[in-house]
């Protein structure tokens, strides 16, 4: 593959910012929802 | 003799924002997203003119695609707060959510775009019509983050940011179509141009048609947790508001 340096990181970069976003989100999910009762969480 | 654990809300409640139907959706995704991987830098075929170059174009256009996809949700959800009889404030958090995630996906098409640019022209950036009125967009949506961030009451900065994300996503069609309105280096819409006409061979188009879903089944998952966690936010801070106001009236020796 020529370019293999430019392609592979262009998908590293992709990927790895979906999972730091994804990340980021299901945490600060996780850490709020502690405080937090069921009746608190319209979407259970 | 044995003791109840004490009861609290952490041990009581369900921790997160995933439900069945995340899960399911976030499975489907991933196994997507390694699809995307398989088909983009395996079985997809090198480009005549631009040789292996052209996988960038596997995860560059679904980027974008996203984040346009993400701005006219924040503009909707924008119109619905702003226009419903209601004034919806999950409305003003979906707009909020989905606001962040084209912002982080707008960022991405940048990078991957510099990364593709530099192999094919040569160099990173260039001012050229596409790439300086993405850049705009992409500073157009900090702005509205930013104007999320403003002091003021949650209905004011719902109705600042509304009228922002609506102004914004006028960008949209201007950024696309600019390499039809002015002279540029950038080429034209491979799938969405003026007539219509795909100029892809199959298995690139069938890879880049794998991209799309995979980006937009993640689209829908990043919104439904974003939103909750916003809704979160958004209840913590009210928590928060109404037990200082209550121990400020307990300082005062005020009942409410």
């Amino acid at each position: 593959m020529t370019d293999a340096g430019f392609i592979l990181g262009s998908y590293a970069i992709t990927f790895g910012s979906i999972l730091i976003f994804a990340w980021r989100t299901v945490r600060s999910g996780k850490s709020l929802s502690d405080g937090m009762s069921d009746e608190e969480k319209p979407w259970l | 003799m044995t003791l109840d654990p004490p009861s609290t809300v952490s041990t009581t409640s369900r921790r997160g924002t995933a439900t069945a139907a995340t899960r399911v959706l976030g499975v489907l995704t991933i196994v997507m997203i390694g699809w995307l991987g398989v088909f983009g830098l395996l079985l997809s075929p090198a480009d005549r003119d631009q040789g292996d170059a052209v996988r960038i174009m596997y995860v560059h256009v679904p980027s974008v695609w996203l984040a346009y996809l993400a701005f006219i949700v924040t503009a909707l959800a924008s119109a619905v707060h702003l226009f419903g009889k209601s004034h919806s404030m999950q409305a003003d958090r979906v707009a909020g959510a989905s606001a962040e995630i084209g912002v982080v996906f707008m960022a991405v098409t940048l990078v991957t775009g510099m990364l593709w640019g530099r192999i094919t022209w040569g160099v990173y950036w260039q001012w050229d019509a596409r790439l300086t009125t993405t850049a705009l967009l992409f500073i157009s949506y900090i702005g509205y983050l930013a104007v999320r961030g403003l002091e003021g009451s949650r209905s004011q900065r719902a109705r600042r940011s509304a009228i922002v994300g609506l102004l914004a996503v006028l960008e949209v069609p201007l950024v696309h179509w600019s390499v039809r309105l002015w002279r540029s280096l950038h080429q034209e819409a491979t799938v969405l141009g003026t007539d219509l006409d795909v100029s892809l061979d199959g298995l690139m188009l069938f890879s880049l048609f794998v991209g799309v879903v995979a980006f937009t089944l993640l689209f829908l998952w990043l919104l439904l947790h974003r939103s909750r966690v916003l809704t979160m936010i958004d209840l913590s801070a009210e928590t928060g508001l109404d037990a200082a106001l209550a121990q400020r009236r307990a300082e005062g020796g005020v009942t409410a």
